[in-house]
């Protein structure tokens, strides 16, 4: 192995991370036991400073570290992504941690630290790498889980997480094993000659294949894996419930996509069928189910998992088009998610007591603006033109029938059935907000600046991908070259 | 002057959005200024676009008018902003503006958030607009659905008693029903390589493109599910009735004049060009069920003891004329069907505004409630007369010509439609006079009514102009029907001659079609 200057640039926006995260842990005990928002603005500087990073990155594309690291346009794409969450999530949890008194630094780091795990999980070249970024951001959001010491729902989400979280990796590590003891190799490039020359054990690579298949799809959630969604999103605290439907997942399906489609697409034949048989089975267990919840969190935790299911069509496309798609779909995803489940973190009140859909009766005149971003984001989520969440949808139900076989076809009608299904239980939170009165009066909580700005964000963010999604899609053509 | 006539459609396009802007930026407690605003504006896009009338060349077939700009440039995914109008089109964009400034009018009476009620009053006729002048498939679906959402808002911010459920029962029915049709636009795309509606039809007219027998079946389910539900047909009408009776005056206008058209404008738009041989497959299903929602409709005004109900029962009647018209597949049925959606929204339109009216005044709809209304209120019920008797087809006035040419066209493809359909007409005299003669004929009996005050000045302006359209529309129809005939003429041509006259006609197509720039 040999270590050369350029590639520490390759890391770049992991070393500013991981410096800024070390800054808030030893700058924490200095400010006792107060609020830590000066923390948080560490935080949020060191993020900038990544994304910013990552642009002096996109100088240096190519294989670093021994080939173990591959800076790519796929990459930056996904750094961009995930930064741009991190940094939105810090703002959002700014007031949250003072609201409902939990004064650790850690937080932050461990914000921090989780995006370094992602970071490296998008940019690996090789199994175990994924592994590892796969861990340090999984630890990370064990504990985040955790966050509300006091309330039980929290400790029972952490403690779910992390089992469930841990004997999924697991999974994945085994997958890795028998895909080294199969190919050779854990570099996916080569791990793909092997399989196209049939030098290849088949049927251990197969056994590998499926391992891989549990483990990643523990981590974005899809059917049968997404058991411990609900329970882990409706208890972690709200900010990190929007962290975990984005972040993780965004870069979890990045890892994906690169060990299938660089490493496994000669066996493409046979993953089709487990994303398809999953992509079906997801999109109807996270619509049905949300459709009969009460608890609004709960709901928006059962329709990430439908919305892994809309993804998974695309990815079931295996093409490029298909992986363009996904990327984009990722992006509107993280807008509209995000600012849905500030919104949540902001309505449920001190404790989170309120989050069932009545306590949303009457915020379109009680709160006019959080009413009008949140109605973007359910209506983006929804699919509704002029919003990200349309074009999203447009160009995965585009990838799958650009391909033509018929099982895709039938996989678009699924979706086009499934978004006719979705429509009804995001439009109940609508109706609450501005068809039905408060029927008791909610104690005023003035809307923080920070949160007014994540949502705002989110909101244009979400309109702008629905008038003008040229420039983004052409990011993500070009990303998904890497990859096909 | 140039540029701004090459761009005058962008300009009637936008303009209610601009109103909107401005309105956003008033104060919510100034409602008499938001009002004028809104009026204004609507007015001004209604006088914007009847010089279109005007313009427009009634021998050129194809589009007229057009903007094209490139929208999404995306490798491999290009769908540009491409609209134009043509004698189909034009007429609807012309009721769509009319009505919606009727429909800013009547709100006058309206006091909750005025300032939101008429932004989404304005952001739906730009909605609308869209949905008729759209030629680019992407752009046509984004207005489609888009429109939904101020409508949606509508019935259920404003409307009456049972408004959250009629708005949910309304847009999950539209919006479902969509579903399919993006992907059925997706797949057609991936055939023929473009979502642009008029190269997709020449496509087809050139035989470049030939859809598998299956697939273009497919298609024209997955479209016609989409428009079967806004016009709506029988067994998908039920929306209808509650959406329309608990929408505000203002809402029902528009719904009954414009969104219904939206149907039957996408049949003759997309359905008849585009898959001609379904068409003529499905035909005998489809006039069945028109057939059936003519009488099912008529039968059901009949009982209604609710005017409003009553009318909106009428809607499904009439519109199953329309398709009926439309199904003829000859010149005469087809012209029909496109004057009888502007009639229709006439007619309905000013039916709804007129039981709005009465509403404002008595905070009721039921007819029992009524009666001996002619006496407090001479005015109004002279032009509820002229709007009855336009509504039920009395020579001279709109709806005449429209179920005139409709049945002629019809009976000389089978007389047992025709014959059937006239039983429609024949109902639709006997329960609009009915309820006009139940509401306004008779002793005053119920004190309430005694000393209600008769039309103001603002109700005034309304009825003058409905029945100004009335009368215009029913006898200057060669003024109307010259500009559809090039048009209608197209769409016959594209539903024959593709798949079965084409070896015996190799020449080029006898009509011109517009090529779109690049």
């Amino acid at each position: 192995m040999r270590f050369e200057p350029t590639d520490l640039f390759r890391l770049l926006p992991e070393l500013v991370l991981a410096l800024s995260g070390i800054v808030v842990m030893v700058a924490d005990p200095f400010l006792g036991r107060r609020s830590k928002q000066p923390l948080g603005v560490l935080a949020l500087v060191g993020t900038l400073l990544a994304l910013a990073a990552t642009l002096v990155q996109a100088g240096y594309t190519g294989l670093g570290f021994s080939r173990m690291l591959s800076v790519d346009y796929f990459s930056l794409f996904l750094h961009f992504l995930v930064l741009t969450v991190t940094a939105l999530t810090i703002l959002a949890s700014f007031r949250y941690l003072d609201r409902e008194e939990i004064h650790y630094g850690e937080y932050y780091a461990l914000l921090l630290f989780a995006t370094i795990g992602m970071g490296l999980m998008v940019a690996s070249n090789e199994l175990v790498l994924i592994f590892l970024g796969l861990e340090t951001s999984s630890i990370a959001t064990y504990i985040l889980a955790g966050f509300r010491r006091g309330v039980l729902k929290s400790n029972e989400a952490a403690m779910k997480y992390f089992l469930l979280g841990s004997f999924a990796t697991a999974f994945l590590l085994y997958g890795i094993a028998l895909m080294f003891g199969s190919t050779g190799s854990t570099f996916l490039p080569e791990i793909r000659a092997a399989l196209v020359a049939q030098q290849a054990n088949l049927t251990l690579a197969w056994m590998a294949i499926a391992l891989l298949f549990v483990g990643l799809a523990f981590k974005v959630a899809t059917v049968p894996f997404q058991i411990w969604t609900p329970d882990v999103y409706e208890g972690a605290p709200a900010p990190v419930t929007a962290f975990l439907s984005v972040g993780p997942k965004a870069a979890a399906f990045a890892a994906f996509l690169r060990i299938f489609f660089v490493a496994l697409e000669p066996a493409i034949d046979k993953w089709f069928w487990l994303i398809w048989v999953s992509a079906v089975l997801t999109m109807f267990v996270g619509n049905l189910a949300a459709l009969v919840q009460s608890n609004v969190k709960r709901m928006l935790a059962y329709s990430s998992i439908a919305h892994a299911g809309y993804i998974l069509i695309a990815f079931a496309a295996g093409s490029r088009f298909g992986i363009a798609a996904v990327l984009f779909y990722l992006v509107a995803y993280a807008l509209m998610k995000l600012g849905a489940f500030s919104v949540v973190a902001y309505v449920a009140g001190p404790g989170e007591e309120r989050q069932g859909i009545e306590n949303y009766a009457g915020l379109s005149s009680r709160e006019p603006l959080v009413a009008a971003c949140f109605s973007v984001f359910l209506f983006s989520l929804i699919g509704v033109p002029l919003t990200g969440g349309f074009f999203g949808k447009f160009y995965i139900f585009r990838a799958a029938l650009e391909e033509g076989s018929s099982w895709l076809v039938w996989l678009v009608v699924f979706g086009a059935i499934n978004t006719a299904i979705s429509i009804y239980y995001y439009l109940r939170v609508v109706i609450a907000m501005y068809f039905r009165e408060a029927r008791q009066e909610a104690p005023a909580t003035p809307l923080p600046t920070s949160l007014a700005f994540v949502l705002t964000l989110a909101a244009l963010g979400t309109v702008y991908l629905g008038l003008l999604p040229n420039s983004l899609l052409r990011f993500a053509t070009e990303s998904a070259r890497a990859l096909h | 002057m140039e540029m701004l006539q090459h761009n005058w459609l962008s300009l009637v396009l936008f303009l209610p959005l601009l109103g909107a802007g401005v309105i956003l930026f008033l104060p919510s407690r100034a409602y008499e200024r938001i009002r004028r605003v809104a009026l204004a504006t609507s007015v001004l896009t209604f006088a914007l676009s009847l010089p279109l009338l005007f313009w427009f060349d009634s021998s050129h077939a194809g589009m007229q008018f057009s903007v094209f700009h490139p929208w999404i440039t995306a490798p491999d995914l290009v769908s540009n902003y491409h609209i134009g109008i043509d004698g189909l089109s034009l007429f609807l964009l012309l009721l769509t503006t009319f009505l919606t400034s009727l429909a800013a009018l009547c709100s006058w009476p309206i006091v909750q958030r005025v300032k939101w009620f008429f932004v989404a009053l304005l952001v739906l006729e730009t909605g609308m607009l869209g949905v008729f002048v759209a030629l680019d498939l992407v752009l046509f679906f984004v207005f489609w659905e888009v429109m939904l959402v101020p409508m949606y808002f509508i019935i259920g911010l404003w409307g009456h008693e049972r408004r959250i459920y009629a708005a949910i029962k309304f847009i999950i029915y539209t919006m479902a029903g969509s579903a399919l049709m993006l992907v059925a636009i997706i797949w057609l795309r991936k055939l023929s390589g473009t979502f642009d509606l008029l190269l997709i039809a020449r496509l087809l007219e050139s035989r470049v493109l030939v859809l598998q027998p299956g697939q273009e079946q497919l298609l024209f389910l997955a479209f016609f599910l989409a428009f079967a539900i806004k016009v709506p047909l029988f067994p998908f009408h039920t929306w209808l009735p509650d959406a329309h009776v608990e929408a505000p005056t203002a809402g029902s206008v528009i719904l009954a004049g414009v969104l219904l058209k939206m149907g039957t404008y996408g049949l003759l738009r997309f359905c008849l060009p585009l898959f001609p041989n379904a068409t003529k497959e499905f035909l005998p299903w489809i006039a069945a069920l028109a057939i059936i929602s003519i009488i099912y409709g008529a039968l059901v005004s009949l009982v209604q003891p609710d005017a409003k109900k009553l009318v909106a029962y009428s809607s499904v009647s009439h519109m199953g004329f329309v398709v009926l018209g439309i199904l003829a597949l000859n010149v005469i049925g087809i012209e029909g069907a496109i004057y009888q959606m502007v009639n229709h929204g006439v007619s309905t339109g000013g039916l709804f505004l007129i039981v709005g009216m009465l509403y404002d005044r008595r905070q009721t709809h039921m007819i029992r409630e009524f009666g001996g209304l002619a006496t407090p209120l001479p005015i109004l019920s002279s032009f509820f007369m002229l709007v009855v008797l336009s509504s039920l087809g009395l020579p001279l006035l709109n709806n005449f010509v429209g179920e005139f040419l409709i049945l002629v066209g019809v009976f000389q493809v089978s007389v047992v439609k025709a014959a059937l359909a006239a039983v429609g007409v024949v109902l639709a005299t006997w329960y609009l006079l009915w309820m006009y003669q139940r509401v306004i004929f008779g002793k005053l009996t119920n004190e309430a009514n005694r000393n209600l005050p008769d039309a103001s000045r603002r109700e005034l302006a309304i009825l003058v102009s409905l029945a100004v359209m009335i009368v215009w529309f029913g006898i200057a129809s060669p003024m109307f029907t010259r500009r559809m005939e090039a048009t209608t003429k197209r769409i016959l041509y594209q539903v024959e001659s593709p798949y079965y006259e084409w070896a015996a006609r190799p020449t080029s197509p006898p009509v011109h079609l517009e090529e779109p720039q690049p």
